[in-house]
């Protein structure tokens, strides 16, 4: 993959404005496909989920999944799209052994959801109003593998596997359009749109938004203009970007790329380009040509889609709330600081912090076990916080276990270490493995004697004030009872003891 | 006059993975001219008048299926018509493209 020449990112930003779009495929969670009674299951044998309809065997007739289209009209209310009285399926036709049938069923001209808005806030503060193109029901593709060729996994393939249990799995895809005016922060917006959208979707229920397991991508559009010019600049859109991480580098990239070239007088190639994670690097796919005459068709097969206004207005009765109302309702009743806020979103954790809070869990307290000891273990096993194996019930107990000073400090970081091995609740595994802290007084009392006897200056040093002193003997009542000692009830018998 | 030419009928058979030969381009573009150009007569009639485009002929709208797991294939069944296949996949000819 030849070297990109990259220009500076605050100089691409002197030169040019920055317009994004964004696409971004949710993949629903029905049970079952969008065309077909299949198991809608990631991970299962290759080709399990298959019938004569989504392998497009001879005169296999589609029908549509129920479910699928109530969640689709779901999104599109949830984006304040206006949604369509009438909808048809299309046929998009292509050849390419993703999908056996050689055209995937979309929608073209009638999309189910259009014209809609998404408001999305930045960590800096700065407000973005997006405005959305429309959202679409489509099916998913299959998966390929390509086999062989010794230069990595696409060049020199020698063949491909097809794996079609994800084939004809419901996805809606939803379309911005141009987003103008982020400046230099026309990155850090993209990966929030898409953060927000994830959050809507898990809201409403209709999807798992598993970035890594492929729920929720994003392609992204990025063209750069010169400043003051009105027509757009040719655009390249990236694809294969399955992080939130992935797509703030990708649109930084492609603008430090664009602006190399453009200042060089070089024409932007009207492309796809694919993303790179190990490498921080985008490389050219295929150029918008032929491949791209889809010529698509209204679906014969499938009838067209007309929710009835009771349909709409049920499924808007049940909408959650919005991802902005839901983020200054629930950071105004933790208290929680705008930076403290900050790193609890940039991490994806208010859910967590949600669930522990409504287990019994100071707010604070929550926050301070996901962003700290939590996330430092997640960090360590290579993971994202949120896919540690841990509930919020279970840091709920923990944190409350420390304030009724069962555990401290250190047990409760040992107890967390036993929750992650699956060896039941906090409570439970303090029982079974004995890690209660000791605030028995004689048991205490015995290990502070078995400390003084060896450091008699101490009892001195307290009665003249000196109460760093104390500290010695903590520490080695601490050491003797492998750190089960409620150490402030130490402290409070030591002073006992000096006083008496 | 329609406007299909050589040259469409080329882009069209490429698109269709359609292999035509320079006798069958030009057989093609007439037949395909004449149908382009009856399909125009129609639209002729309809001048002036408003009616909307028609996918189906059939006044028929929402016909769903609930979302219940059906019986799959089994994967031996759905690889049993493939001209190749290895590791419970289906095998194709080596793609340039990522997916």
């Amino acid at each position: 993959m030849a070297k990109d020449e990259l220009m500076n990112y605050e100089k691409a930003l002197e030169m040019f404005e920055v317009v994004i779009g964004l696409e971004v495929h949710v993949e629903l969670n029905t049970k079952t496909k969008m065309f077909c009674g299949c198991r809608n299951e990631f991970g299962d044998e290759p080709n399990t989920n298959v019938c004569p309809i989504c392998i497009a065997l001879p005169g296999a007739l589609p029908a549509v999944n129920r479910t699928a289209v109530e969640s689709s009209i779901s999104i599109g209310l949830a984006l304040d799209c206006e949604i369509a009285s009438n909808g048809r399926f299309a046929r998009k036709n292509y050849f390419y052994p993703d999908l056996a049938k050689n055209f995937q069923t979309s929608q073209y001209d009638e999309p189910i959801a259009f014209e809609g808005a998404l408001t999305v806030e930045l960590p800096s503060g700065s407000v973005h109003n997006i405005q959305i193109e429309r959202a679409h029901m489509e099916e998913d593709a299959g998966k390929l593998t390509h086999i062989g060729g010794s230069t990595g996994r696409i060049q020199g393939a020698e063949y491909s596997l097809v794996d079609y249990n994800r084939a004809g799995v419901p996805l809606v895809e939803i379309v911005t359009k141009p987003v103008y005016g982020a400046g230099a922060e026309a990155p850090e917006l993209a990966a929030a749109y898409v953060r927000s959208i994830r959050e809507i979707v898990k809201g409403l229920g209709v999807s798992d938004a598993k970035m890594e397991r492929g729920n929720v991508r994003c392609d992204a559009n990025v063209s750069l203009r010169p400043h003051g010019q009105e027509k757009l600049g040719t655009r390249t859109e990236t694809k294969n970007v399955n992080s939130l991480r992935s797509i703030e580098r990708a649109v930084r990239y492609e603008i430090q790329r664009q602006a190399a070239l453009l200042a060089k007088g070089t024409a932007i190639i009207q492309e796809t380009r694919h993303w790179h994670e190990d490498k921080g690097a985008t490389s050219a796919g295929r150029p918008k040509s032929d491949a791209d005459d889809y010529r698509y068709f209204p679906e014969p097969d499938l009838v067209p889609v007309q929710p009835s206004k009771e349909l709409i207005e049920s499924l808007r009765a049940k909408l959650p709330e919005k991802p902005a109302d839901r983020r200054k309702r629930v950071q105004a009743e933790w208290g929680f600081a705008d930076l403290e806020f900050r790193d609890v979103v940039n991490a994806d954790l208010l859910d967590q912090i949600e669930e522990t809070v409504r287990a019994g869990a100071k707010p604070q307290a929550a926050r301070k076990w996901w962003t700290g000891e939590l996330a430092r273990i997640a960090n360590s096993q290579d993971k994202d916080v949120t896919e540690l194996e841990i509930s919020g019930a279970h840091v709920a107990e923990l944190t409350q276990l420390v304030d009724a000073g069962k555990l401290n400090d250190r047990l409760a970081r040992e107890v967390l270490t036993y929750v992650l091995g699956g060896e039941g609740s906090p409570s439970e595994i303090v029982s079974a493995r004995g890690l209660e802290v000791v605030s028995d007084d004689g048991a205490l009392i015995a290990a502070i004697d078995a400390a003084l006897a060896k450091q008699p200056d101490v009892l001195d040093a307290i009665r003249e004030g000196r109460m760093q002193a104390a500290g010695a003997v903590i520490g080695a009542v601490m050491q003797a009872m492998k750190g089960s000692a409620d150490a402030g009830r130490v402290r409070e018998l030591l002073i006992e003891k000096a006083n008496a | 006059m329609s406007e299909i030419t050589p040259d469409l009928v080329r882009h069209l058979a490429g698109l269709s993975r359609i292999l035509v030969t320079d006798e069958e381009v030009e057989r093609f573009t007439e037949q395909l001219s004449l149908i382009v150009d009856s399909v125009a007569k129609v639209n002729e009639a309809l001048e002036g008048l408003d009616v909307p485009a028609t996918s189906h002929p059939i006044p028929m709208a929402n016909v769903y299926r609930d979302d219940v797991v059906e019986p799959s294939l089994t994967q031996a069944e759905a690889l049993s018509g493939a001209p190749d296949s290895g590791d419970g996949r289906f095998r194709v000819a080596a793609i340039l493209d990522e997916e």
